[in-house]
């Protein structure tokens, strides 16, 4: 299947690309995170597709992809949880939030590694990984449920019934 | 001015002096421009535009304004160290990666009054000679891009960003731009290497501050959201009745984040140093879980050293030297320094007799394994054996001479890295090692058991993450 990117898109990327006047390298990250929004995650063509349209190497664009833990370069569920993973939010459960989720929503964390931190479900509805410090440290534990956050979380049927 | 309606749960604390987050929690308050257009919005973004440019530099540096991101730096002091006579454009990124571990302020006035931060900011452009700013927001804060988005759009529309605005000939464009989950991204070099749309690896000092040569090599500031929100009320009430509120060299309010064992965790903006930490803890959080004591403070964000209960801290010098414990610490720049720690972002994690030091502070180590940039050899291999130490130390795996290899590698980071992670990551390891020792060597084992370096108990280990 070869890769397109449609033209509304693609017109959302002009658009963006627009705000670095000055260089257009500087739209690395808001061209991925458009394309990551769109197609889940950034493949091989689609750092293609950025470097030609940034008139970049494609070196420039996968040294980017691979730096920074908010792409994703393999596809996750058709919902992606993030739950935060450090010390106030630990203090407050997440370790066992994660455990709990994996549980209700059949993902099997055991192949997850420092490069491979997503482990989706058998179904492939719900992807999840650990995310660092989502800065609500008075409200833990929390987690994103794709760009919707949670707080306080303790009823984890509740919360994903609401993305089945 | 009639009092101001919270929602039911959420007043602030009979101790707050609320300025920044005046608004946060109110019961009649959006995100709107008309709202905030309904209560003076805008008013010093045109008082601004009247002005010269360095007679707002001086009030804000009259006002002794401290950076509220980390350093405490002064800002008027940072935005004076623009080169004179530069005829390069002049850049201003607005600081909104909040990621320091127990930070959350910059989130709330981010969603909740992002307008008080654009009219901040479009003062720190006039006053610097900006006429491009980027607000550099981390992108775990989707819902809160958006919406800065859309107050920047409603802004533009009313003529308080755009081309001659307000009639004042000077121009302004503001552009949201988020980060990817890293970091690093907020030490301010490294953030500039991500706007420009490379790997965000900090840059070698000299030049130590981006005025002198920041995004796309030109003068840049980089100011903390807290900070700019000041800048406006700095011009409201004018800088010497700004800078009676606070204590001397430690002026103005801010934002306290609390978390972890205290009954009321959250934000409490109060007047720097005018709340000890024993306020703070027992009043304003509503003191320890029932039936726990106090066992240590990380007063300033998760990189600040840890404070021990028991300890005696003694500031001042001279005639002014006085013995403080914990709870009489008052929560300014200058105290917490003397402490031996740092106030940071903000951000307090209490720690209750509950709690394993080695547990925490494996918790703490993971985070900034995962987050160094690699750049520096001594951090990143430093941080990743810190790690796995700890991690055999929580696993009964570790032995005592251990936790001296661990304060080993913990001070050949510190000082040896191009940036400040190299401390931020270091301190931890360092002043819990110093100060909780006897716990952390009571979760080694003098004899280890055959299968120490076993590779399946340790692969168990390293996946404790």
């Amino acid at each position: 299947m070869s890769f397109a990117v449609p033209s509304d898109l693609e017109k959302e990327i002009d658009d963006r690309i627009t705000h670095y006047p000055v260089s257009k390298r500087s739209a690395v990250l808001p061209v991925l995170h458009a394309l990551q929004h769109h197609f889940g995650f950034i493949e091989e063509d689609a750092v293609e597709w950025a470097a030609a349209k940034l008139e970049l190497e494609p070196i420039q664009v996968l040294e980017v992809v691979t730096f920074y833990p908010g792409f994703r370069q393999s596809a996750p569920g058709k919902c992606h949880i993030r739950v935060c993973r450090t010390l106030s939010c630990a203090m407050a459960g997440s370790y066992e939030l994660m455990d709990s989720i994996c549980e209700k929503a059949g993902i099997d964390r055991s192949g997850v590694t420092h490069h491979n931190p997503i482990a989706v479900s058998d179904d492939g509805k719900f992807s999840i990984e650990f995310a660092e410090c989502l800065a609500s440290c008075g409200t833990g534990p929390v987690c994103l449920m794709g760009d919707d956050f949670h707080e306080a979380v303790t009823d984890v049927d509740g919360l994903l019934s609401q993305y089945k | 001015m009639s009092a101001i309606q919270y929602r039911p749960g959420k007043e602030p604390h009979a101790k707050e002096h609320r300025v920044v987050f005046k608004n946060v929690d109110r019961a009649d308050w959006d995100t709107s421009l008309k709202t905030y257009e309904g209560e003076g919005g805008y008013e010093q973004l045109k008082k601004a535009l009247g002005m010269e440019p360095k007679a707002i530099t001086d009030e804000v540096k009259a006002a002794g304004l401290r950076g509220r991101g980390g350093a405490g730096f002064p800002a008027g002091m940072k935005w004076s160290f623009l080169p004179p006579n530069n005829e390069k454009p002049v850049y201003l990124i607005c600081n909104a990666d909040e990621s320091e571990p127990g930070t959350f302020k910059d989130r709330y006035i981010i969603h909740q009054d992002p307008h008080q931060l654009i009219e901040g900011m479009a003062i720190a452009c006039f006053a610097t000679g900006a006429h491009l700013a980027y607000i550099y927001i981390r992108e775990e804060f989707p819902e809160g891009a958006e919406i800065l988005e859309k107050a920047i759009a409603e802004a533009h529309k009313a003529g308080y960003l755009g081309k001659d605005i307000q009639g004042s000939d000077f121009d302004l464009e503001i552009y949201i731009h988020r980060g990817a989950g890293a970091y690093i991204c907020g030490e301010e070099t490294g953030l500039i290497e991500s706007l420009e749309g490379k790997r965000p690896y900090p840059r070698i000092k000299p030049p130590y501050f981006p005025a002198a040569m920041g995004l796309y090599l030109c003068p840049t500031i980089v100011n903390n959201v807290e900070t700019l929100c000041h800048v406006k009320h700095i011009l409201e009430i004018g800088s010497e009745a700004w800078a009676k509120t606070g204590t001397p060299n430690n002026t103005g309010t801010r934002i306290l984040c609390v978390s972890g064992d205290v009954k009321k965790p959250g934000y409490y903006e109060v007047q720097v140093g005018k709340v000890t930490m024993g306020e703070l803890i027992n009043d304003m959080c509503g003191g320890l879980k029932e039936g726990r004591e106090l066992k240590a403070v990380i007063p300033g964000g998760s990189s600040a050293k840890v404070l021990r209960a028991d300890e005696v801290f003694t500031v001042g010098r001279g005639d002014d030297a006085r013995e403080l414990t914990i709870w009489d610490i008052p929560m300014d720049f200058d105290t917490l320094a003397a402490c031996g720690s740092m106030a940071g972002s903000g951000g307090v994690i209490v720690i209750d007799d509950s709690r394993s030091i080695s547990w925490i502070l494996n918790n703490i180590n993971n985070f900034y394994a995962h987050e160094s940039c690699g750049q520096c050899t001594p951090c990143r291999e430093g941080v990743l054996w810190m790690k796995k130490i700890t991690d055999r130390v929580v696993a009964g795996k570790a032995s005592p001479t251990d936790i001296d290899t661990l304060e080993g590698v913990a001070k050949n980071i510190d000082g040896r890295t191009i940036c400040a992670f190299g401390e931020a990551a270091s301190w931890p390891t360092e002043s819990f090692v110093e100060k909780f020792r006897d716990e952390l060597v009571g979760d080694t084992k003098t004899e280890l058991e055959d299968d120490f370096l076993n590779a399946e108990a340790l692969t168990a280990a390293a996946n404790l993450r």
